[in-house]
């Protein structure tokens, strides 16, 4: 077959040919992984959730928007609130935003805290993920833990040489926290969260 | 050595395309903050390099020469979303270290650069074995950047801890010890090949 001339008609169709045939290809792998895809989130979802509130599949979930955050409330057998895994977020970060889930019990203590999404400097500030920083913050209760780093007065242990990042990540913590204390009286009962 | 055995090796060293071509070089620096990274983002671009030398060589005297460049990207674009969503389905943890650099495999020069300067001026054969070759050769730049950089940043191969936390030389696994180890291994190959001329 000669080499086709670049006349109008053989550009068009050359360009239509090839744009058409590869948007259905890409639709047709977009099908076949989308559930995948779906699932995978999903699961990562759900393994978060059960990590920062020690509940397991067994719990019934709720999800509710609150403000800018969004919650992931967990009921036990009888409806009544165990706590809440929050996703929050800080804009303070070193290098954008980070994303947490903090789990909370229904008398305010943090039961753990999993980061969802960062992008600090690694080793330093993406040793926030490590547990020596993110588990000091289990079984604290923010009435009698001040949620601010140690060179602002409060009673966190920043990273070493990763100030911002911790205070952008004790930020978000405390956002989910005052959150949780100022709306949780109408998620107490299930029946009322639907 | 016939001429298809050439084509196919002479991506690995002679015209290794980050080594000696230094083609690509922004997905190199990024992504081998360690050796696991720097093979999958290898892989993932050698795939779209065989897939997409493989398809242009084919429509060659389809596509008209003026319009030969969009047609080429549109095709290397289909197969780099291909990747990117088999990706996200089935490797999600490496999916998400790699993030952005999926996508930017599109405008890597050396897909591009293979495409217009090999697949579509040979037949299909010879074109997937330079598209292989190359993109071996690119993986193999990746890997060995990676493994030092993880090595000397992090004191672990492949994840497999091997020196003490106390020995990690944090600068490695930050951007200019990207550049400093790339430095030194291209320095490494410019000595070796001299020698052998």
């Amino acid at each position: 077959m000669a080499k086709k001339e670049s006349t109008l008609k053989n550009m068009l169709i050359a360009l239509l040919v090839i744009t058409a045939i590869s948007g259905g290809l890409l639709g047709l792998v977009y099908g076949m992984t989308k559930d995948t895809i779906a699932e995978g989130d999903a699961k990562k979802n759900a393994k978060a959730i059960a990590e920062v509130l020690g509940t397991d599949e067994n719990t019934r979930l709720d999800t509710a928007t609150v403000g800018e955050l969004f919650y992931n409330l967990a009921y036990d057998d009888q409806d009544q609130l165990i706590g809440a895994a929050i996703k929050t977020f800080s804009n303070a970060g070193f290098n954008g935003r980070i994303e947490l889930m903090v789990g909370i019990l229904t008398d305010g203590t943090i039961k753990g805290v999993s980061v969802l999404q960062q992008s600090e400097t690694p080793g330093l500030g993406a040793n926030m993920v490590n547990p020596k920083f993110k588990d000091q913050f289990n079984g604290k209760n923010p009435s009698s833990y001040n949620l601010t780093v140690k060179k602002d007065g409060g009673d966190v242990d920043a990273i070493t040489a990763a100030t911002i990042s911790s205070r952008a990540f004790t930020g978000a913590v405390r956002l989910a926290c005052e959150s949780f204390e100022a709306n949780k009286a109408k998620f107490m009962k299930g029946g009322n969260a639907q | 050595m016939s001429n298809n055995w050439k084509t196919f090796t002479k991506g690995f060293i002679k015209e290794n395309p980050i080594l000696v071509l230094l083609l690509g070089c922004c997905p190199t620096l990024a992504t081998t903050t360690s050796a696991i990274n720097g093979m999958s983002m290898g892989l993932a671009t050698t795939f779209v390099l065989i897939m997409s030398n493989l398809v242009i060589s084919l429509l060659k005297n389809f596509i008209p020469d003026k319009v030969r460049i969009p047609c080429f990207i549109v095709v290397i674009a289909s197969f780099v979303t291909i990747v990117q969503l088999v990706m996200q389905a089935y490797v999600p943890d490496i999916y998400e270290t790699l993030g952005l650099f999926i996508p930017l495999i599109v405008v890597n020069c050396i897909v591009l650069g293979r495409a217009e300067a090999f697949a579509s001026k040979n037949p299909v054969w010879p074109s997937m074995l330079d598209g292989a070759g190359m993109g071996l050769g690119f993986t193999l730049a990746l890997t060995v950047l990676g493994c030092i950089r993880e090595f000397l940043g992090s004191g672990s191969v492949f994840g497999l801890h091997i020196l003490p936390e106390t020995a990690n030389i944090l600068v490695f696994i930050l951007p200019p010890g990207a550049f400093i180890c790339l430095g030194f291994l291209i320095a490494i190959v410019n000595k070796f090949k001299g020698s052998k001329q």
